[in-house]
């Protein structure tokens, strides 16, 4: 088994102010790790994009973050409401923002089309009334 | 990078460790080692807070002194029009052009102007070329540092055109080459900069090979010779009246007043613009089409080297584009065919400059960072800076790569004796009830 490096975050729900520090400090620890700078991009795009996803809609959430020699993956664990439909959150452009959340550039449905598009895997499970758990993961090469 | 120099020095004698500059260093790039600071080289962006801070004036800025240029035959001043904005409001920009002539230059040119030609050949790249968004103005070379080292993926969005330093340089110098029939190796044409970090393009500008300017001179520096030959100036003028709306270039949202572009944004400060850069890179900002950044929280009229307190000389500023910001100093066509030309074009590409990681090797770098990890929740987290290391977790960083050790934090080393002194206590103590009980043992 590789080394792993892991860290955790805890994430807020409707916490704006602290919205995007994981991804930030995510995206630091890459560099510093000395991770090609596009990787580096696209797991910041995608961690992102899931971390707003936890702000806008659910209560709060775990951030797992690992890092492997070959692997960088990300674990977004919330309680939350939960997607109804999941082939449909995926589509672009479709979107459940309320008109608050739109007014502050959010909510143009590409959120999960967009860590699809920055990820090499992506996992959706989710249970309505209860959460959901989006694993992320990008190949180091 | 602009190559392996920088434009601040630390003076090691002068220094006194107080940690001034360790505190306000934004890329975290100094260190207080034995009671000196120390800078690490790969994460200077030369932005020039440190030299702002230090109470022993201990960190100089590197920039040239007038007698740097009596190899020319002829020197021509060109003063940043920040520089404008450190006189009172009876000093137009015109008489100060005319007091350099009368201070030892054979002539002094307009900057001002060029930038509202740069203005419009930013207008023209915006409205034909499809590259990334949004585009990155790359006219304070900190900025461009910065981005070199920690957001190389942004490098591609820092706009390619030509500063106005450069512009009017290459206009003074061709002018005047005209006028005199001297050679341009004999023509000097020295900028007046309201910061070090300008040095940089000087020596190694990116994206092309020389600089048209040959040095540039600190504002603080020729300040207190130029204020006298206007005290002293009978009046007389050979300068037209400075116009148009590159005036206002040296303040927060200069750049972008002069824009028809619309969703452009304009920020100051290192902070705020790391925050900006951040947003960019996490494709937040995909509808803005131009972002002018400024290491100065209030751009070039409060660079490290300007005279005047900033927000005065940003009023300054306000009032001379007023005055004579709406009557343009250029013709727009004509600078769109000169734009055509590739007049204002930089070519080739600027390099990523990223600062060195735990390891070269990966999966030691994770040892590394897992170490450091370790490190960091062992310390109290309150950055208070005594162990010489800007914050904790660049401390635990330091340990990890074996610039310091653990005990240098005084809050591990307390903890230690602390440890050691009560084993000792113990110790004395058991030995004591065999010694004579005569002797009294006093704890508290």
């Amino acid at each position: 088994m590789d080394n792993t490096f892991l860290q955790t975050f805890k994430i807020q729900g409707g916490n704006i102010y602290n919205a995007g520090k994981a991804s930030t400090e995510i995206k630091a620890i890459l560099k510093q790790l000395g991770i090609n700078a596009k990787i580096v991009r696209r797991v910041a795009i995608a961690s992102y994009e899931a971390e707003m996803n936890v702000v806008m809609y659910a209560k709060q959430a775990t951030l797992k973050f690992e890092v492997s020699p070959s692997q960088i993956s990300i674990t977004v664990e919330d309680e939350g409401p939960g997607i109804p439909d999941v082939g449909l959150a995926m589509q672009e452009g479709y979107s459940t923002a309320t008109p608050e959340m739109r007014e502050m550039g959010f909510g143009a449905g590409m959120g999960l089309p967009n860590i699809k598009k920055n990820s090499d895997y992506l996992k959706i499970e989710s249970i309505l009334g209860k959460g959901t758990k989006v694993t992320i993961t990008l190949n180091v090469n | 990078m602009y190559g392996e120099f920088h434009t601040i020095k630390f003076v090691s004698e002068l220094c006194d460790g107080h940690m001034h500059c360790m505190r306000i260093c934004p890329t975290q790039a100094i260190r207080v080692r034995n009671k000196k600071a120390l800078l690490l080289e790969d994460r200077c962006i030369d932005c020039g807070e440190c030299v702002r801070v230090c109470p022993n004036n201990a960190i100089i800025a590197m920039t040239s002194s007038f007698k740097d240029f009596s190899k020319f035959k002829y020197t021509i001043a060109l003063p940043s029009p920040a520089f404008y904005a450190q006189f009172g409001k009876d000093t137009t920009p015109s008489l100060i052009l005319e007091a350099f002539k009368k201070i030892g230059f054979d002539d002094a040119y307009d900057v001002a102007c060029a930038s509202e030609a740069v203005s419009i050949a930013i207008q023209e790249y915006l409205d034909t070329n499809k590259s990334p968004r949004p585009l990155i103005s790359s006219f304070c070379p900190a900025i461009v540092q910065l981005i070199q080292i920690r957001y190389p993926n942004l490098l591609d969005h820092l706009i390619p055109i030509e500063s106005p330093m450069e512009i009017a340089a290459r206009e003074a110098k061709n002018l005047k080459m005209k006028e005199t029939g001297l050679k341009a190796s004999e023509i000097g044409a020295i900028y007046i900069t309201p910061c070090p970090a300008k040095m940089l393009t000087i020596k190694n500008p990116l994206r092309k090979k020389h600089s048209f300017i040959d040095g540039a001179i600190a504002m603080h520096d020729i300040y207190p010779t130029l204020l006298q030959a206007i005290a002293q100036s009978n009046g007389s003028n050979d300068f037209k009246e400075v116009q148009g709306l590159g005036l206002g270039w040296p303040i927060v949202g200069g750049q972008v007043a002069c824009l028809k572009a619309e969703d452009c944004l304009a920020v100051g400060g290192i902070t705020d613009s790391v925050r900006i850069l951040e947003d960019i890179e996490n494709d937040k900002l995909k509808n803005i089409q131009y972002v002018e950044c400024h290491s100065c929280p209030t751009a070039c009229v409060g660079g490290t080297l300007a005279v005047e307190n900033p927000y005065i000389a940003r009023g300054r500023v306000l009032r001379m584009v007023k005055k004579y910001g709406s009557t343009p100093c250029q013709d727009r066509e004509k600078i769109r065919g000169l734009y055509q030309k590739n007049f204002f074009s930089l070519t080739g590409k600027i390099p990523p400059h990223p600062v060195q990681p735990l390891d070269e090797e990966i999966s030691k770098a994770i040892e590394k960072m897992q170490k450091k990890q370790g490190i960091h929740d062992k310390l109290p987290k309150i950055d208070c800076g005594a162990c010489g290391s800007p914050t904790c977790l660049s401390f635990a960083e330091d340990v990890v790569l074996e610039r310091v050790t653990l005990d240098d934090c005084i809050f591990v080393a307390i903890k230690k004796f602390e440890k050691l002194s009560s084993e000792l206590l113990e110790t004395v103590l058991r030995h004591s009830e065999k010694i004579d009980s005569n002797i009294e043992i006093i704890t508290s």
